[in-house]
């Protein structure tokens, strides 16, 4: 008893987190204290003072409205990567679910082949060579998150197929766009909702590291990742400004794990897979 | 006897498949990436009509595609890549004089998340629900949430600026050296495996010491210990396998960011320098380097599995 209390303190403790942190990239320069973007090269590097409460970056720009403004690019972009690998994971995994055939067995070798490389190390390469971009990182990584998507809407469909609600639904004669869409994919919601949000985490992770290279957000955005590539020459001078937006990302990435376990143990019936 | 050396030369038949189906891709690079291929080729070069001419003739971009990729497939495979745009250096000794650092950190970390990783699942597998196991799981779940180049950066200020006990810049000589250097790194890029590891470990041994046969082992008087490494441990050593090739896997990943964060001089910092720069040759030395390891390190993996278990041994044909 005490387990699953403890359980359900920290989901709503992860869903305030995340709460802020959503506001925090909704109304970003509203809340800022300053303005994100202004340099005072005067004052770089310094600690937390009174006008800036977590000091400046190398340029003098305040750290707490970087960090603040900062979210908006480090949560949108993980957003869409996650709610467009759910889109085409659900397409192509109820229809190779259902149909089987050749498009069962070419779509499942593809993932197969998409599941053996070293994600992350290809999208720097993808995103380096096609010239970086934050609209780029995005795309690409919705490309490589995408494939396991398809395996969990596919395995779910395989269960449901065989159970006598298909076989009624069938037996109407009701045309197979339907049955996959009205009738097998809402039963595979609770676990591509797990999924998703687990996509979700790994993508925060992985368009940050992008960003961190340099490959991601462009110069001027503030942005968690790219804030702590250009912090970390800087550690001597304000490590806040580096280690603020990191340890954000930390604690964002870690509230929706724990999160998408909770979705996975409570909501879909079973334990995580990656 | 020869059922073994079928099995292990289909295999490699199949990997040399894949390698040459990459090598296609590697190859699409130079075309794959916006902009003239000569110009690339050229970099800082000054682009004028003589020097695009002889760019084109020293790449043979003036034969046709089919022709063009045949001498780039003979040449790669003779370890030949050509020259760096960058640093004109030869690719070959640009990757060759850069691959001890990034192999003796891959190994480090390796060593890290799997040993460490092991034992912490093992030890919370055999602690169920206890604290010791939720603290084991927690502490996985934050690892796995921390990109290395935070928990790189958080490491560095604490043990090499806050209480100086490691150092901050460069790879170190020799090996009690780098393994000083390298510690910091290994251990943020270790990390990021850690979790993976540990959860897969601790569910295959949660599994077997569920099972009848272990109940029964206990109840014929066989010692714990025993019990432990020869019914549950040696029946979880598929799933240890498989969760060692998952890690190795994102181990690769994420090299090329612990490089760029603790700025070493290995493969992942040329990478993504190589990247940035255009410097396709480069690029593509390490495209095939890459391809040839992963593959390598599935069909060790492959042979492993056949090595455990007895019921796939001989039988599985090659996926």
């Amino acid at each position: 008893m005490t387990a699953s209390r403890t359980d359900r303190v920290l989901v709503w403790g992860c869903i305030t987190l995340l709460s802020a942190v959503a506001t925090m990239a909704a109304l970003g320069p509203l809340l800022a204290p300053a303005d994100p973007n202004a340099q005072h090269l005067f004052a770089a590097l310094t600690g937390p003072s009174r006008v800036d409460w977590l000091g400046t970056d190398e340029l003098g720009r305040d750290v707490l409205s970087r960090t603040i403004v900062g979210a908006r690019t480090a949560v949108t972009g993980p957003a869409f990567v996650a709610l467009g690998s759910m889109a085409i994971g659900s397409a192509l995994g109820l229809t190779a679910g259902y149909m089987g055939g050749w498009l069962d067995t070419v779509v499942m070798r593809w993932t197969d082949v998409m599941l053996a490389l070293p994600v992350l190390l290809v999208a720097i390469v993808a995103v380096g060579m096609l010239g970086g971009g934050y609209a780029l990182a995005v795309g690409v990584l919705t490309a490589f998150y995408t494939p396991q998507a398809i395996r969990v809407v596919r395995a779910a469909t395989l269960e449901q197929r065989a159970l006598p609600y298909v076989e009624a639904a069938r037996t109407l004669g009701l045309s197979k766009p339907r049955i996959m869409l009205r009738h097998i994919w809402p039963n595979t919601w609770p676990v591509l909702l797990a999924n998703t949000v687990l996509d979700f985490a790994l993508a925060l992770v992985g368009l940050a590291g992008l960003s961190f290279l340099g490959l991601g957000v462009g110069p001027k955005t503030p942005d968690w990742g790219r804030m702590v590539g250009e912090g970390r020459s800087h550690l001597v001078g304000n490590p806040l400004a580096a280690l603020v937006p990191g340890i954000m990302l930390v604690v964002t990435a870690t509230s929706v794990n724990m999160l998408a376990d909770w979705l996975y143990e409570h909501v879909a019936g079973r334990g995580r897979a990656r | 006897m020869t059922t073994w050396l079928t099995v292990v030369s289909r295999r490699l038949l199949v990997a040399a498949a894949v390698l040459w189906l990459v090598s296609l891709i590697v190859f699409g690079l130079l075309y794959i990436a916006p902009g003239d291929p000569a110009l690339i080729l050229l970099g800082d070069a000054p682009p004028n009509a003589e020097t695009i001419a002889a760019v084109r003739r020293a790449y043979h971009l003036d034969q046709p595609l089919l022709t063009q990729y045949a001498i780039w497939f003979r040449n790669a495979a003779h370890l030949n890549f050509g020259t760096s745009v960058r640093t004109r250096e030869p690719v070959l000794q640009a990757v060759g004089s850069r691959g001890a650092v990034s192999l003796f950190l891959m190994a480090y970390a390796a060593g890290i998340a799997l040993g460490l990783g092991v034992a912490l699942g093992i030890l919370a597998a055999l602690h169920v629900a206890s604290p010791l196991d939720r603290a084991i799981v927690g502490l996985s779940v934050v690892g796995n949430s921390t990109p290395a180049f935070v928990s790189g950066l958080v490491l560095l200020y604490a043990f090499g600026i806050l209480v100086p006990l490691f150092p901050v810049f460069g790879p170190g000589r020799g090996v009690l050296d780098g393994i000083w250097h390298l510690t910091l790194p290994a251990v943020a890029l270790a990390l990021t495996a850690l979790a993976l590891v540990i959860k897969l470990t601790r569910a295959a041994v949660i599994t077997a010491l569920d099972q009848d046969f272990v109940a029964f082992a206990r109840a014929r008087g066989l010692p714990w210990r025993h019990v432990i490494w020869a019914y549950a441990l040696r029946n979880s050593l598929n799933a240890i396998v498989t969760a060692g090739g998952l890690a190795v896997l994102r181990l690769f990943s994420w090299l090329v960011i612990v490089e760029v964060a603790f700025a070493l001089p290995g493969l992942g910092a040329l990478l993504v320098d190589s990247v940035n720069f255009k410097d396709i040759p480069v690029v593509q030395a390490l495209g095939m380097l890459t391809a040839v390891l992963v593959i390598g390190v599935n069909f060790i993996i492959d042979l492993l599995y056949e090595l455990i278990d007895p019921r796939v041994r001989l039988t599985r044909v090659a996926a």
